[in-house]
């Protein structure tokens, strides 16, 4: 593998509340390649949406990055200062969010919302800003008479399109995605990312992409992170993690929607609630849910052992060492 | 089926769009005829804008019908529903954050729907029919969920307060319009199970509205399919799914994501189309525009429905009558 493009290690994330700090994310690491697509899903709070504000450094109050560090073509985002960040937003990372409706601004076209991120970024003309808002409108197939068109003339799957469309701009190494397709129609959602994955192929920008919806992802991202109560339980690769899913909670969520193939049965979900983010209980966080917990699970927590390039952190997949 | 308790037949219902001097006139829905029958759930799926809300909406006296007659437990409806017909035929709405009162205690809105609709009922059995209630939709304890405040339920736990808000006022049939789609996928399978309980348990008839082909098939007997406001196809679920007729029904097959289906190649391609916004529509099929299938013919009438088999219809030229 390359050299990774991110490098995310021990990255924690707390919210104050009056009740105490909540650890959204604990501690979480992984490795992005140049180039690569993954997705990372899990239940809402799981805090995956939080990571994703942290590694591009978005968060705001209540919301803190509380320690580790987020390497991006080996610079610390964490220590950078804001005027740092902003030359590298868009330039190198940039982020659609999940809301088309609500990011996009309803007083001003397309054209002149491309063109406001161009100058606040570069130095281009005019002309330079009209000619790439025009080829970046054409590369998400979206008719270039609608650099005049205002978000509200657009239907949802061409404003999450034109979202991508400002994305891609000043050509990022790795562009974040928050759900981009979780208010669109099924035959909407596949376009989209049959155009995100066909858009990464030719660019080669790599991809963060989060959603609750893993069926989304299942045939177009590389590898695939299962996050339950601010930790990664699971991350292979994507083929491997569907047919194959070692960690329970995994293997919960991939029983919990139904199917259109094959033979119609009665599928249960996984009961309970996640467990509470200000006092996590001292074992393994998803014990109190899972069929298999044994006093093991419950009294020490279970770390994320990567065996043959496919992570799971579970005392029934990885015994515990007898120390 | 002349037992159905809900038989809508060519209801239409159109809005004026533009300006006050537009012409504009938008057929939200056209010439929609079915029936419900009791204990059943149906799925009436499409893409947004095909008109499957607006059915609930005219269905629960939102909007009046354009044209068309509704007849409800052998009653013909007029252009606005009864408080009666109300309580008969409720409906639970696709937002669970923005259904329920946010300040008063969830107990409120419940009590208040049983002494609406059930003024026999006295302050005692009011409160022992609210927890029944929502222990029947899986909330447990009840007692103690009913002095909850809204902000204090999780998304899956308010849209099950919706099912037993709907279910105080004892009805025959519930009209859902899109109930699990802004629920994580986690946490849709136990509403799902819910719908299914209230048909088993409670002999409960649902319309149940959604984009989402796969859940559709796990809940519903039956199946419509909408295009632009008009029935493409109905038939069981099991007819729908294995065999699909409808190019419009396969272009959906085909998209719905399922990681246990290899990627389709059929839909290998960036842009699928979308719907058109049916605003004064000429005659032909809407789906002409996006379809592999389409003829001139296509594009110059209206495909009439064709009956396939005693419970399957569809409409188009493509798939004649065998």
């Amino acid at each position: 593998m390359s050299t990774p493009i991110l490098q995310v290690r021990d990255l924690k994330v707390e919210y104050t509340t009056s009740a105490g700090a909540a650890q959204a994310v604990a501690g979480v690491s992984f490795d992005l390649a140049p180039g690569e697509f993954l997705a990372i899903v899990g239940e809402s709070g799981c805090g995956k949406s939080t990571m994703l504000f942290s590694i591009a450094q978005l968060l705001t109050y209540p919301a803190e990055t509380v320690g580790g560090s987020v390497l991006f073509d080996g610079e610390d985002l964490t220590t950078l200062s804001p005027e740092d960040l902003r030359q590298r937003r868009w330039r190198d990372i940039s982020v659609v969010m999940q809301s088309a409706m609500n990011a996009l601004n309803p007083t001003l076209s397309i054209g002149a919302q491309l063109a406001d991120a161009c100058r606040a970024h570069t130095d281009w003309d005019d002309k330079k800003i009209a000619a790439r808002s025009a080829e970046v409108l054409s590369m998400v197939s979206i008719d270039v008479t609608h650099l005049k068109s205002f978000p509200f003339q657009l239907s949802g799957g061409m404003r999450q399109r034109a979202m991508i469309a400002m994305a891609l701009l000043l050509e990022p190494k790795l562009i974040i995605m928050d759900e981009p397709t979780s208010a669109l129609d099924v035959v909407a959602q596949r376009s989209l990312m049959r155009q995100v994955e066909n858009l990464r192929r030719e660019l080669g920008f790599a991809v963060l992409f989060v959603t609750h919806d893993m069926s989304v992802v299942s045939h177009f991202s590389d590898r695939l992170a299962v996050m339950y109560a601010g930790e990664f339980v699971e991350l292979g690769a994507t083929r491997e993690v569907f047919d194959r899913p070692r960690h329970p909670y995994s293997v919960g969520l991939m029983d919990a929607f139904p199917s259109i193939v094959g033979e119609a049965r009665e599928l249960t979900g996984i009961a309970g609630n996640p467990p509470s983010l200000i006092d996590p209980p001292a074992g393994c966080l998803f014990a109190p849910r899972c069929q298999h917990a044994t006093d093991e699970c419950r009294e020490f927590r279970p770390e994320l052992v990567t065996t043959d390039g496919h992570a799971v952190s579970c005392h029934l997949v990885n015994p515990r060492r007898r120390s | 089926m002349t037992d159905a308790i809900l038989s809508v037949d060519q209801l239409c219902r159109y809005f004026r769009v533009g300006g006050f001097r537009s012409a504009g006139v938008l057929h939200a829905t056209d010439d929609v005829t079915f029936e419900v029958a009791p204990s059943e759930i149906v799925a009436l799926v499409g893409e947004s804008g095909s008109g499957k809300s607006t059915i609930a909406r005219v269905l629960a006296g939102l909007y009046p019908p354009t044209s068309g007659t509704i007849v409800f437990e052998g009653e013909k409806q007029g252009r606005t529903a009864s408080r009666r017909v109300r309580g008969r035929m409720p409906m639970v709405f696709q937002d669970p954050f923005g259904s329920i009162n946010p300040v008063l205690r969830v107990g409120h809105s419940l009590h208040r729907s049983l002494k609406l609709h059930r003024p026999e009922l006295n302050r005692a059995q009011r409160e022992a029919e609210a927890v029944a209630l929502v222990e029947k939709v899986g909330l447990l304890p009840g007692a103690e969920v009913l002095r909850r405040y809204p902000h204090e339920l999780s998304g899956g736990q308010r849209q099950r307060f919706g099912f037993a808000q709907a279910l105080a006022s004892r009805p025959s049939l519930i009209l859902a319009d899109e109930p699990v789609s802004m629920l994580d996928v986690s946490i849709r399978i136990g509403l799902l199970n819910v719908m299914r309980s209230l048909r088993d348990d409670e002999h409960v008839s649902l319309l149940y509205i959604t984009h989402d082909l796969a859940s559709a098939r796990y809940v519903a007997d039956r199946m419509i399919v909408l295009y632009a406001g008009r029935i493409v196809e109905e038939g069981t679920t099991d007819e729908v799914i294995s065999n699909p007729s409808h190019p419009y029904t396969r272009l959906l097959m085909a998209t719905a994501p399922d990681p246990r289906l290899p990627l389709s190649q059929e839909t290998d391609v960036e842009d699928l189309g979308e719907p058109p916004k049916v605003i004064n529509p000429g005659p032909g099929c809407r789906f002409a525009p996006r379809c592999p299938l389409a003829m001139d013919q296509c594009r110059t009438s209206t495909p009439a429905t064709v009956q396939l088999s005693a419970t399957k219809r569809v409409a188009c030229y493509a798939v004649q009558a065998p």
